[in-house]
């Protein structure tokens, strides 16, 4: 599945989400969010929770729970604006062109359905295909993600395969259907650390074999690494950056990316005994609550390099290098 | 100097299946002994089903080993009968995961804090709760958080609530079962540095159970390795970690996503 001619195959401009309490105060989970994506690309999305990266990829579906709410702003996939869509046509998209992979591979799966009938489920509910067909499809399509025994796993339930058996399983789910963009939202989380390089090489053999894009929502900015070919970081449901992986990860402009790089224990690399058992760098104080308002800045408070602006309203994104984006006064903003 | 807690071939094996058909047996826990010697920590480090929690259950006597012992305080609590081991309990103590799901949602910050005080029925009312308030700033939750309940806490404000909880009767041992793994980057730095400082100022042991191994190599003094019930690679990180002797180890420090060496965070390496 190519889409070769157009040049995003999603634009996502000036998004505001609100959760509504019951007394209907609202709380701004994403605010004024803008980002492509490109056929075939991966986008990480790196944020902290709280940061809005959840809300962000059930919004992208319009599955918002009853209580939130898209306030402004378009999303276009394939140059269809999603906001527009009747529910018919969504129905038509979810699971089909845009797939989601969620959080928790156990409890997405049905316990008591062999997992061989749960993708074919996906395909029967989309397709027009005959029985033959359908069963023809779904080979291939676990055959790509279990070679060496597609047949044992397609008869099988769900608890007699491992953490990283199931989180394949879901994603044969997700690209039966062949879409042209994949969210996944935390794929990794607890998941031990063979198991995670596992499911990222899926992912990016994915790519590679479908040429599908994918939306890779994360808190761990070292599984971006390598895999990514953007990295958007979200902070309080702003953009603070946005830009290829090298540049966003090894060179970051923005105070927040850089603290919370950080904050990471340093890397393996057998240099650090002077520093074993040293306190890691913290960034000081607490993430703001969502139903506060600020004039300026969300990050002013914990930020080292605040100065006079910052209080005043929140920084414009501005791009000091080539393809580069941040969001902070320190660049203009 | 004589280790705080060593342990002797310790075996656990569990039985696969149900009722009659109880045949086959799993060993959990094949052989495995180490010493960890008083304030310093071991980190244990290995894939999903290495044995790793089963074994942090062995030692803070919540499952009983099949065979081998752990000598603790000049005693072998594996063969201890429960009265007995009500006095060893106190001195070791676990902090779990997820605090979400290991602490009492109708409980308030300091009745959570000071219900193992209650159980061991050492204290009066005002002294237990004074104790618990100063546990609760020890950990860096204020004087107006006592009150709260765990629903009212972030992640990291949890995690927190669990260890001052783990520190009440005073331990000597604290078993970190995954403890940092469920939280946000900048918030595992800071109940890091704080299990650090904890650990510096009341002479803390710990046993820090994880699959980080980044975190591992900074935190602790010793890290072992488990693989399919045994202990495989014991030694200082830097050398552990230099070069690796074992198959699991080396899995291991590939998986890593260490491949961030080779980017030039500022501050890091």
């Amino acid at each position: 599945m190519t889409t070769g001619d157009i040049e995003f195959i999603l634009e996502v401009r000036n998004l505001h989400v609100a959760y509504f309490s019951r007394a209907r105060v609202a709380s701004s989970a994403v605010v004024d969010v803008s980002f492509d994506v490109r056929p075939g690309e991966i986008l990480g999305v790196l944020g902290e929770s709280g940061s809005g990266k959840s809300t962000l990829a059930t919004c992208l579906l319009r599955l918002l729970p009853a209580n939130g709410e898209i306030q402004q702003g378009s999303i276009l996939f394939e140059g269809r604006d999603l906001l527009q869509a009747t529910p018919r046509e969504l129905e038509s998209i979810r699971g089909r062109r845009i797939a989601l992979i969620n959080q928790e591979p156990w409890v997405a799966l049905h316990p008591t359905m062999r997992v061989g009938d749960q993708v074919g489920e996906v395909l029967a509910a989309h397709e027009y295909l005959d029985k033959k067909s359908r069963r023809e499809r779904l080979r291939q399509v676990l055959e790509g993600l279990f070679p060496a025994e597609t047949n044992r796993i397609s008869f099988s339930y769900p608890h007699q395969l491992s953490g990283g058996q199931r989180q394949r399983v879901l994603i044969a789910q997700a690209i039966a259907c062949g879409p042209s963009l994949v969210i996944a939202d935390e794929p990794t989380a607890s998941v031990d650390s063979a198991t995670q390089r596992e499911i990222l090489t899926v992912f990016e053999s994915l790519r590679r074999g479908f040429g599908v894009a994918i939306i890779l929502i994360t808190h761990n900015p070292s599984l971006l690494v390598g895999l990514a070919d953007r990295v958007l970081v979200l902070y309080a449901g702003r953009v603070v950056e946005i830009g290829p992986t090298e540049s966003v990860l090894s060179h970051s402009l923005h105070p927040y990316t850089q603290a919370l790089l950080r904050c990471l224990p340093p890397p393996l690399c057998g240099a650090n005994v002077v520093n074993r058992k040293t306190k890691l760098p913290v960034i000081a104080g607490d993430a703001p609550k969502l139903n506060t308002l600020s004039l300026g800045c969300r990050f002013e408070p914990r930020c080292e390099d605040r100065f006079e602006p910052c209080r005043t309203r929140e920084p414009l994104p501005v791009s000091p290098a080539d393809e580069h984006v941040v969001s902070c006064f320190k660049f203009g903003g | 100097m004589q280790p705080l807690i060593q342990v002797e071939s310790l075996r656990k094996h569990y039985r696969d299946g149900k009722g009659l058909d109880s045949g086959h047996v799993v060993p959990a826990l094949d052989e495995v002994s180490f010493a960890i010697a008083p304030g310093s920590t071991l980190a244990l480090v290995g894939e999903s089903g290495s044995g790793k929690s089963t074994l942090a259950l062995c030692l803070a006597c919540l499952e009983r080993p099949t065979s081998g012992r752990i000598w603790f305080g000049g005693r072998n609590i594996a063969a201890l009968c429960e009265k007995q081991l009500r006095a060893v309990r106190p001195q070791i103590q676990l902090v779990f995961q997820d605090p979400a799901s290991s602490l009492n949602p109708r409980f308030t910050a300091l009745e959570i804090v000071t219900e193992p005080l209650v159980l061991q029925r050492i204290w009066k009312r005002r002294q237990t709760r004074e104790w618990g308030v100063a546990l609760l700033e020890r950990v860096g939750l204020s004087m107006e958080m006592a009150g709260r309940r765990v629903g009212e806490f972030s992640g990291g404000q949890r995690q927190r609530l669990a260890i001052a909880r783990a520190l009440s009767l005073e331990p000597k041992l604290l078993i970190l079962d995954e403890a940092l793994s469920a939280l946000d980057c900048s918030v595992q730095a800071k109940i890091a540095n704080l299990l650090l400082e904890l650990q510096s100022s009341f002479a803390l042991t710990y046993l820090f159970i994880t699959h980080d191994l980044a975190m591992a190599a900074h935190f602790a003094d010793e890290i072992a390795v488990m693989d399919r019930g045994r202990i495989v690679e014991q030694g200082i990180p830097e050398k552990l970690l230099g070069s690796p002797q074992h198959e699991a180890t080396r899995c291991l420090v590939a998986a890593t996503p260490g491949s961030i060496v080779t980017l030039n965070i500022p501050g890091v390496c």
